[in-house]
């Protein structure tokens, strides 16, 4: 045991200073005098509480030297720990340090070498991720270093290994990096039973956990510690402070568009930033956008600056070579989507643009971070709205970058697919006992409330698959032996896991390749690949389709044996607008400081001119929703019937709420034909006259908007969804019922999909109930459709709602208005196109021509 | 999805297939049935694929056969055909037929009796299944057709095989539509595959190739309500 101290830090630092010298080895203070800095104060409060056998959670902003503080306590005890005697038995590993990001982990390996040689501490520290080959893993197992660099997946397979316990037995603290990151995902809660296990081979283990501002740290605080004892939670340590970045929305000269996310009407004016500016951060949300803004701003870059484009389908090296690049300062402008969100610092960028909303304000605050990595100095960043209704949102958002206010995305728990592959783990490491796995597992903080009849349900699947047709007796991964351990039955079943470990499921995607230039016709292949791009994208595209990718425009040739082939196609605008790339919804908080905004004329001021003028029109023409209420406004267009609603909930709970109500409206007779969602509204368009029928109480807008739609109407939605389907494909992979990968054949996504299609459609005619299906219910329902934030809100605006039957749309109507047209409405229309192919072969070659 | 049509009603309502010089209905379910002959053909059934995965390691659900065999005796009791040809590959692996459930074999059982039925071997079944009544033959001849499980690299008119899944898809307003189907040109028809866990391979694959005369090939693509006869031409790959 380290020696303990009872130290009270305060704030002044010359108090902090003192007790360095008490806290810090000689080495430690002498490094750090000779640096001509002193020890943060939070690095030793973290310090004094760790040396007193405590898990801390430090939370502190970007540059604020949170990477140090987290490995302070593992190196003041390695410094104190007495050499090695000849032929005593080689040490374990001392500290595990675990990051979302491989990048992340070779990052820290060249910042704490650094002080670590130049402290002269005799410590070794290595990485451990995927890329690491397969001898050095070996030798690691033999020789481990003191501190270990690692991913979620790679403890899952340490852990998985027969030699675990002995491997972990000298382990004293865990380090975990961007923790507020890891904790939302299903890694997370993979990451959460790892830990368990840990615990269990060594009692005494320590967790620290890093993190940026969250809403709230008790949450985390809970995870990080074993809640063996319900609600325990670790030690906290808040850094608040550094200097307020300074934030501006751009007050455009030109017009801000009614709809749309391209942004490309502040292009001229985001160049002239960029040639004021040293190096330029420029955010955007999705790939498409980081894409369209690229080739913009070559368009108008008259200098020829270097400006580059980083986002995650671009090929490995070519993401290398843009980050070094921007290492060496050699580049004036990055185009970049969440691929660089997580805290990796890369040369001196001065200023941070976000194009589009910044979708949650912690969103916000982690890349407005980016921009001048010292605490103690204000970032710079300049927000631009893509629309009207962003610039609410970018100003809503500023509003709360001020207050300090933060969110993510609330803990779910813990999905019984990850439960399925730990218990599999477990057993692949040493044969297990159910109570005590049992006992185990809710130490973890997501799996707390799990209860014991789920559990046993869990481990029936791993051992036979869980059918209520026990036919799978003989062929059991798992069994039970006499003394009532669980093994595994054969070594297969630990070599299969080995190979399939890890809850990140990549989307069926195909590299894209040049046609090899100066080669012709069908046989010509072998040029260089420029990335990766998912099927679904490619699958609408015709030979002499032109998209954009990479910063090119490039035409489509044709897809060989997965790979997607194309040319250049300079001088040729895109075709083929590409959808692509992750879409965040809006933040609770950020939709409610919107309606907030709406709702108060005085805030308009604030507002872009343009923008403001556009809400007194709304006022004029119908009227502004209450902060509270939720605003309907009917009206006739063309010859349709159009109910627009404004919750503000973001796009998948009004993409939820758009398939509930077109199914009562159904019902009610109101002949509904389509509807479209966006972030902000929703709307609905019929053959009947909606604004009479609920003038008229048949049926009544509190009757439509009742919260009983999250019943029956929902479960017979569910029944024959295909985001189900896709949600499937994931359980079934992580719980290991399908295999992403087989010993020497690598599936394609293409075969995982159409068996995991079938064998859901068997399933749920089959075995409804079957644990596997709950666990697809519970992530569609939390995660694609948003249920949770749909039936708060629902319960927000009982007797709430403000109907306002119009003779014709409203200016607050407009935008949602032009998205009707361009989006695709998904899923169950394809009878109706197959119809549509059908008719036209009728047309041109006549009835008799059928046989 | 009404299962109980008439058989009348159900070759009124189809549009007739010509293959040779017999008439075919394609049905949505992806059976093909010959009136004249009241025979009707069926393939790839992969019964016992679950358990043959399970097998392996892979513990997929065991409901397979039942569904498979559910649908089966539906299109059955609809045509109430004389002559029923299963095409090959009609059990996932040579031991699925001693695998099958006893209430699974009693229930093809009740469907067999009374009728004339063919076992054509498949690539997955070389031999007859073990213990089921019917004949197991290498390939089937009645009237102009060729009932056989791998379609012959040349050309043979009426000729009926299975083996290859088909499916194809469309695109129509910027969405892809895949569906299995049935493939023909008038001369050989390719069945879809009925198996409740039999994946698809699309008709413009390279293992078709030479198979069809293209000017005439036509995808029969199943739809949820009907048939939805696609010119080749308007097919795309992948």
């Amino acid at each position: 045991m380290p020696p303990r101290y009872v130290l009270r830090v305060t704030e002044q630092p010359r108090l902090a200073e003192q007790n360095a010298a008490i806290l810090l080895p000689e080495p430690f203070v002498r490094w750090f005098g000779e640096k001509g800095w002193s020890p943060r104060v939070h690095q030793l409060e973290l310090l004094a509480k760790a040396q007193s056998g405590q898990s801390v959670l430090l939370i502190a902003p970007t540059g604020a030297g949170k990477t140090l503080a987290g490995f302070l306590p593992s190196l003041t005890e390695l410094a104190n720990r007495p050499k090695r005697k000849p032929g005593e038995a080689r040490r374990g590993i001392h500290t595990l340090y675990i990051s979302p990001l491989k990048a992340l982990a070779v990052d820290i390996e060249r910042n704490l070498g650094k002080p670590v040689e130049e402290i002269g501490l005799p410590v070794t520290i290595e990485t451990r991720t995927g890329d690491t080959p397969s001898h050095k893993r070996q030798r690691q197992k033999l020789a481990p270093p003191d501190i270990l660099l690692t991913t979620p997946e790679q403890l899952a397979l340490l852990i998985a290994s027969n030699d675990a316990k002995r491997f972990f037995e000298d382990l004293r603290y865990v380090v975990l990096d961007e923790l507020h990151s890891l904790v939302t995902s299903k890694r997370g809660h993979l990451l959460a039973l790892g830990l368990a296990r840990l615990r269990a081979f060594v009692p005494g283990l320590q967790t620290i956990g890093l993190s940026a501002t969250v809403a709230e740290p008790d949450e985390l605080r809970r995870w990080l510690v074993s809640q063996a004892s319900p609600g325990a939670m670790s030690e906290l340590i808040v850094v608040t402070g550094g200097a307020k970045p300074e934030i501006s929305i751009l007050d455009s000269e030109e017009r801000v568009p009614w709809a749309g996310h391209s942004a490309r009407y502040a292009t001229p004016e985001i160049y002239r930033e960029i040639k004021r500016h040293k190096t330029t951060l420029l955010f955007v949300n999705t790939r498409s956008q980081a894409e369209l803004l690229f080739q913009e701003l070559w368009r108008v870059n008259e200098d020829t600056l270097p400006i580059a484009l980083h986002h995650g389908s671009l090929d490995v090296a070519q993401r290398r070579r843009v980050e070094k690049a921007m290492g060496e300062n050699a580049l004036r402008a990055i185009v970049a989507t969440s691929t660089l969100d997580l805290g990796i610092d890369w040369g001196d960028v001065d200023l941070v643009v976000h194009v589009g909303a910044p979708k949650g304000a912690s969103r916000l605050a982690q890349r407005i971070g980016r921009a001048n990595h010292r605490m103690d100095e204000p970032s710079k960043a300049i927000l631009i709205p893509a629309n009207r209704f962003e610039v609410l949102e970018c100003r809503a958002a500023l509003d709360a970058n001020y207050l300090g206010a933060q969110d993510t995305p609330p803990l779910v728990n813990g999905g019984f697919d990850v439960l399925a592959q730990h218990v599999l783990g477990c057993a692949c490491g040493a044969p297990f006992h159910a109570d005590t796995l049992f006992d185990e597992v809710r130490t973890a903080a997501p799996y707390a409330s799990l209860d014991r009849p789920t559990f046993d349900r869990v481990i029936d699947f791993v051992a036979t698959g869980g059918y209520a047709l026990k036919n799978y007796e003989r062929y059991a991964r798992v069994r039970q032996t006499k003394e009532g351990l669980w093994r595994v039955s054969n070594p297969g079943v630990a070599q299969q896991y080995r190979l399939n470990v890890g809850t990140i499921i990549e989307v069926p995607a195909l590299n894209v390749r040049y046609v090899q230039t100066g080669s012709r016709g069908a046989a010509s292949r072998g040029g260089r690949v420029l990335g990766k791009i998912e099927e679904a994208f490619l699958e609408t595209l015709t030979h002499g389709d032109t998209f954009m990718f990479g910063g090119k425009i490039l035409r489509f040739e044709g897809i060989r044996e997965n790979e997607c082939f194309v040319s250049n196609a300079p001088g040729s605008d895109a075709k083929v607008p590409y959808y692509g790339g992750g879409k965040f919804p809006l933040s609770t908080y950020l939709a409610e400081q919107v309606r907030a905004m709406l709702d108060d004329p005085q805030r308009w001021k604030k507002l872009p001119e343009q923008v403001a003028d556009w809400l007194r029109f709304q006022a004029d023409k119908s009227v502004l929703p209450k902060r509270d209420d939720l605003l309907i406004e009917t009206f006739p267009r063309g010859n349709r019937y159009y109910l627009v609603a404004y919750p503000f909930e973001g796009r998948l709970a009004h993409q939820t709420l758009g398939m509930l109500l077109t199914r009562r409206l159904d019902r009610a007779g109101a002949k509904p034909v389509g509807f479209v969602a966006t972030d902000y509204a929703l709307a609905i368009w019929s053959l009947a006259d909606m604004g009479w029928m609920f003038k008229n109480r048949k049926p009544s807008l509190a009757t439509l908007f009742d919260q009983d739609m999250l019943g029956d109407d929902l479960e017979a939605w569910f029944a024959d969804s295909w985001l189900l389907k896709r949600t499937f494909r994931n359980c079934a992979l992580i719980s290991g019922l399908i295999e992403k990968r087989h010993p020497g054949k690598e599936k394609s996504g293409r075969q995982v999909t159409v068996s995991t299609d079938l064998i859901y459609d068997v399933l749920r005619s089959h075995e409804p109930d079957h644990i596997l299906l709950q666990a697809t219910r519970t992530d569609a329902a939390t995660g694609l459709l948003d249920v949770s934030r749909l039936a708060e809100m629902l319960s927000r605006i009982r007797g709430r709602i403000m109907h306002k039957n119009l003779e014709q749309i409203s200016p607050l109507a407009v935008p949602i208005m032009l998205e009707i047209g361009k989006m695709p409405v998904n899923g169950e229309a394809d009878e109706t196109l197959l119809m549509d192919a059908a008719t036209l072969v009728e047309e041109a070659m006549g009835p008799e021509m059928m046989d | 999805m009404n299962f109980s049509l008439s058989r009348a009603t159900l070759i009124a309502e189809a549009d007739p297939v010509g293959i040779a010089c017999e008439r075919a209905v394609c049905d949505r379910r992806g059976v093909l049935y010959f009136p004249d002959l009241r025979l009707l053909a069926v393939s790839d059934l992969h019964l016992e694929k679950g358990s043959s995965f399970a097998r392996r390691g892979a513990l997929i659900p065991p409901y397979d056969t039942g569904a498979t065999l559910l649908r089966l005796q539906a299109v059955i009791a609809d045509y109430q055909p004389r002559i029923v040809v299963s095409l090959g590959d009609s059990f996932h692996d040579g031991g699925g037929a001693e695998r099958m459930h006893l209430s699974f074999r009693e229930r093809l059982e009740a469907m067999m009796a009374g009728r004339d039925w063919f076992w054509v071997a498949g690539n997955h079944d070389p031999d007859a299944p073990a213990d089921l009544p019917g004949e197991t033959v290498r390939e089937l001849a009645i009237g102009s057709l060729l009932f056989r499980h791998e379609p012959s690299k040349l050309r043979v008119e009426g000729e009926i095989a299975g083996h290859l899944h088909p499916c194809a898809r469309i695109v129509q307003r910027g969405r892809s539509v895949r569906r299995r189907c049935f493939a023909g040109d008038g001369g050989r028809m390719i069945m879809p595959a009925f198996g409740a866990y039999t994946g698809s391979l699309n008709v413009l694959d390279r293992a078709y190739a030479g198979l069809f005369r293209l000017e005439t090939l036509m995808a029969y693509m199943l739809g949820a309500e009907r048939i939805f006869a696609i010119s080749g031409s308007m097919l795309r790959p992948g």
